[in-house]
């Protein structure tokens, strides 16, 4: 697949590959029986001798990773080899307990799929990027570099992530620009999200980015000398750091200079990308077959039965809504942001008999109120039937579309359902004629300049007099019945 | 049968009936066990840690055991005393592989076999010495000490489980386990004049051995007699869900065929395992041996396994492969050798690397890190993964039309200490006739066929099909019987410690 030659101010066209490493939500890690959950975890508590690589232990395989790997690549449009192993990534760092990584080289769990993400160029449209292999490994243990009270430096290392499942995703080199790369990996989270095999939280450390970045002249197919880009801890240092990069290489090759063939870590406080290593200095990381492990076979059987647990994916559902429930494409891509937002809606949907306007609720308000708890759909103090009455109080009239929002901030802090919310605070609807006949007099009495107005024409009159009867009502009075009432008092 | 004076010469089967009978009591058993290692450790070695402590407690329990019921439902080690190669994991005991750099590594978890050996109730005397990290045919590459053979203690006993080897021929123990990667368990079983099985690759489990090639390594034991090694074999194989490489394959009551006799077995002799420089008296011996498998009623047919020459260069290249990678998690961050008063850790590793790996280990890790390297791998690892293909499909043709392939196990007796020390490429030669056998995932079994002009002994080795154990144990069993090798027992009886002791 290559990318649509996207020429920049100068001159150059980047060729952008991403490598993304997310954590599997396994329960246990990917070689042993020790719990992967170890976010808040006292340090060195959750292993045992098999993750800290003690002499004459051997690793066995964690099948759920395994699947949810295949799942992921079955999402990702992948093929399914039916024969794939394990290698061992040799290479000696004190934070990796066997002195190699057991790893994917040759033969992988997957290969050749591909990922669409909304084109950042033009909002309206979508790209396509190339999935080169989905494979599985595990992470390593974590440094902590510390200085004592005397200056003293060293390293504390903790071995609870030691064996974490870790799903590697390496993306082809169709990305051509910063902002594309933020759009496929914001697209490539939401799938993972979706299929729930990773939290692909970034800050976390759960989904990590590195980048491959070369230049080359627009219209020309040989790729240029690659730089990889390492160290970016959010999606906005993503973005930040290939600009740069991209930018760096540009005025390299400007002056005539040559690209070195280089890791480079992206600095984030000082907005730069600095030279970790050259080529020369790179691992040779001897791979070979694990003979520790079989192979692992997956007949197509299999293949199929883990098919059929993917669900619907965020560029299906998007579709789906805007056929089905006739949304307009924005409304379509906020509400499938998340899979639990999108069946929060459908449920809404259902239990009110009205898509559109909840639909309009939960992209305009309910969206509003969690971005205030800064939470997912789960943390809100109420569920989609809250909604879905509030949405029926609105249609069979009960309460004025003015007086809704104010029910649902309130359903929200409370719990309480709509309902018992209008009737506590008498916020129902008036559509009581008599009683507005009263209010409508009052205000023809109080006005005497809007109602000669009217008369002489001017339209606006009725809107301002309206606005009096709405006043005096506490918005409560019934627009419509207003409107009418009013009319016919001026004109009768 | 008669209680003996000295109950260090029993077999297992022996010890078992008269443990079953209440004749003699584990605490006995192991107590002579002990003062046997007191008296011949001098002399021997046979030991880098002795468990005597541990010993007497699993023997007072063993006892315990065997008074509280059915002496015969107990399980069928209960009391014997086992001497377990220092490789093994034991929880709560030093485990060094023989290496300088685990000196101090007490593992807090138990291999599998010694779970499984704990709850047949064994006594475990102590941990064996050995090459280090199993690298080695003569036990004089272990970071601790030499190991004398009982024969001659001038002489190597064969390695790398040559503690196992001599704890069982000069009766420090009843019975032992080995590891096997190239002969480690073989090749010393037949220097030392006693039985040593290597069983088929996956046939019992490798959790909590320490590594040296991982698709090569394979658990076994030693004995006197050939019973012993069946009883010992039984008990520890079977499928380990901690092993992703061993078998589902049941396991079946080896001692119960023991004694059904060769008549009609098929056994194939391969010229080429009669190789050149093979001392006159190896080959005489072990070709006696085969004449008498025929007047036992089998029948001998030649067969060919041209591809078996390549062993020894296969075997070299794949074993240091695996090895680099196995050996890298030994730099002093978490157990074992440190060297602590390097401040940068990346210099503390590679120190601690430096001081405790031997000579031999180096060597394999450079040889092993080379055949893996970029540009190399397809030369060597790869080449080396084809040939080892063709060397299995050589044994598959042969086992169509034979049952089992016999063959010299060395073809040298015990060799003086020092003699191959400095010549790896000689000292590599000692396992030409074991290799292809590990290369070929086989199983392989050790027994003494006799005496060189010196005293010294020979071993036969028999060659089994995959995951046919049994027959091994059978044809060894009806050629022992036919025999008097395993009644001749080294001349150790007041042994003194020999001078030059390292």
């Amino acid at each position: 697949m290559t990318a649509t030659a996207t020429a920049t101010a100068t001159g150059w066209e980047a060729v952008i590959g991403l490598e993304v490493h997310a954590q599997l939500l396994t329960e246990s890690k990917m070689f042993c029986a020790c719990s992967s959950r170890y976010a808040g975890a006292l340090p060195n508590t959750l292993v045992c001798p098999i993750c800290l690589g003690m002499p004459g232990v051997l690793p066995v395989m964690n099948r759920a990773a395994i699947e949810a790997t295949i799942l992921t690549a079955l999402a990702l449009g992948c093929r399914i080899p039916e024969y794939s192993k394990f290698d061992r990534k040799n290479y000696n760092y004190p934070d990796l307990m066997k002195g190699y990584q057991i790893s994917q080289f040759d033969l992988p769990f997957s290969e050749a799929g591909s990922l669409e993400f909304p084109d950042p160029a033009d909002p309206s449209r979508t790209r396509r990027a190339g999935i080169t292999r989905v494979h599985l490994e595990e992470d390593t243990a974590t440094l902590k570099h510390v200085r004592d009270a005397t200056g003293l430096a060293y390293s504390l290392m903790d071995a609870n992530r030691s064996g974490v499942p870790l799903m590697e995703i390496v993306g082809d080199p169709d990305l051509s620009t910063a902002d594309e790369a933020g759009a496929y990996l914001r697209a490539l989270r939401q799938v993972l999200r979706y299929l729930g095999v990773s939290t692909a939280n970034m800050e976390e450390g759960a989904f990590r980015c590195d980048a491959n970045v070369s230049l080359r002249r627009p219209g020309t197919q040989a790729l240029g000398r690659k730089v990889e880009v390492k160290n970016m801890n959010s999606f906005r240092s993503v973005v930040r750091a290939l600009e740069f990069e991209i930018a760096r290489q540009a005025e390299v090759l400007d002056a005539g200079g040559r690209i070195v063939q280089e890791t480079r870590g992206w600095v984030d406080d000082r907005g730069i990308t600095v030279s970790q290593r050259s080529k020369e200095e790179a691992n040779d990381y001897r791979y070979f077959p694990e003979p520790d492990l079989p192979p692992v076979l997956t007949p197509p059987a299999e293949v199929d039965r883990i098919r059929a647990r993917l669900p619907e994916l965020p560029a299906a559902k998007r579709q789906r809504f805007e056929s089905e429930y006739g949304l307009g494409a924005d409304a379509a891509e906020t509400l499938t942001q998340s899979r639990s937002l999108a069946t929060w809606f459908e449920e809404v949907a259902r239990l009110s008999g009205n898509p559109r306007a909840a639909a309009n609720w939960v992209v305009r308000d309910v969206i509003r109120l969690l971005g205030a708890t800064g939470g997912e759909i789960e943390s809100l103090g109420i569920g989609p039937a809250h909604l879905a009455e509030l949405v029926r109080l609105v249609d069979d009239g009960t309460i004025s579309v003015r007086t809704a929002p104010e029910v649902l901030e309130e359903a929200v802090a409370t719990g309480a359902m709509p309902a018992s919310i209008v009737q506590a605070r008498g916020l129902g609807q008036v559509s009581d004629a008599t009683a507005l006949a009263a209010e409508v007099a009052a205000a023809i009495a109080a006005n005497p300049r809007a109602v000669a107005d009217y008369r002489n024409g001017k339209a606006t009159a009725l809107g301002f007099l309206v606005g009096a009867i709405m006043k005096a009502t506490r918005g409560k009075g019934n627009p419509g019945l207003v409107n009418d009432l009013l009319r016919s008092a001026l004109d009768g | 049968m008669v209680i003996p004076h000295d109950l260090t010469t029993l077999t297992a089967p022996e010890a078992r009936t008269l443990l079953v009978r209440r004749a003699i009591s584990a605490t006995e058993l192991t107590q002579a066990a002990l003062d046997r290692i007191a008296q011949v450790e001098p002399a021997i070695r046979s030991f880098i840690t002795i468990t005597a402590d541990q010993a007497l407690a699993q023997a007072a329990a063993a006892d315990a055991a065997l008074g509280a019921g059915d002496p015969a439902s107990t399980p069928e080690l209960t009391g014997i005393p086992i001497a377990l190669k220092d490789l093994f994991c034991t929880a709560g005991v030093q485990t060094t592989a023989g290496s300088r750099i685990l000196e101090g590594f007490v593992p807090p978890y138990d291999a599998t076999v010694v779970a499984r050996l704990r709850k047949a109730g064994a006594t475990f005397v102590g941990k064996a010495n050995m090459d280090e990290f199993a690298m080695g045919s003569s036990t004089e590459n272990s970071g601790y000490h030499l190991t004398r053979n009982p024969w001659d203690t001038a002489r190597v006993p064969g390695g790398s489980s040559g503690g196992s080897a001599t704890a069982v021929a000069a009766g420090e123990a009843i019975l032992s386990l080995g590891t096997d990667t190239g002969g480690s368990i073989r090749q010393p079983a037949a220097l030392c004049s006693v039985t040593g099985l290597k069983p088929t690759y996956g046939r019992v489990s490798r959790y909590g051995v320490v590594a040296f090639a991982s698709s090569l390594d394979q658990v076994g034991p030693f004995s006197v007699g050939v019973e012993g090694s069946a009883m010992l074999l039984r008990a520890i194989a079977g499928h380990d869900p901690l092993d992703a490489t061993t078998a589902t394959t049941g396991v079946p009551d080896y001692v119960a065929t023991i004694r059904d006799g060769i008549r009609g077995l098929r056994v194939g002799v391969p010229a080429e395992y009669f190789v050149a420089g093979m001392e006159p008296d190896v080959e005489r011996l072990v070709r006696a041996a085969i004449d008498d498998l025929a007047r036992l009623g089998a029948e001998i047919v030649p067969v060919r396994l041209p591809y078996s020459a390549h062993g020894l260069a296969t075997y070299y290249i794949i074993a240091p492969a695996e090895a680099s990678s196995n050996l890298s998690r030994y730099n002093g961050t978490r157990y074992g050798l440190a060297a602590v008063e390097e401040a940068d850790v990346n210099r503390a590793m590679d120190l601690t690397r430096a001081r405790g790996f031997g000579a031999e280990p180096k060597r394999r890790i450079m040889l092993g890190t080379y055949a893996l390297s970029s540009g190399y791998y397809d030369a060597y690892y790869r080449k080396a993964q084809q040939v080892r293909t063709l060397i299995k499909a050589d044994f598959d043709a042969a086992f169509r039309d034979v049952d089992v392939i016999a063959s010299p196990v060395s073809p040298t007796v015990a060799f003086p200490i020092g003699a191959r020390i400095d010549d790896p490429l000689a000292m590599y030669l000692s396992d030409v006739c074991t290799i292809p056998v590990n290369v070929a995932g086989l199983p392989g079994i050790s027994v003494p066929c006799g005496f060189d002009g010196q005293g010294l002994p020979v071993g036969l080795q028999l060659i089994g099909r995959a995951f046919d154990e049994a027959t091994l144990f059978r044809a060894a069993w009806a050629y022992e019987d036919a025999t008097d090798w395993p009644r001749r027992r080294p001349p150790l009886a007041t042994a003194a410690t020999p001078a030059g002791e390292s």
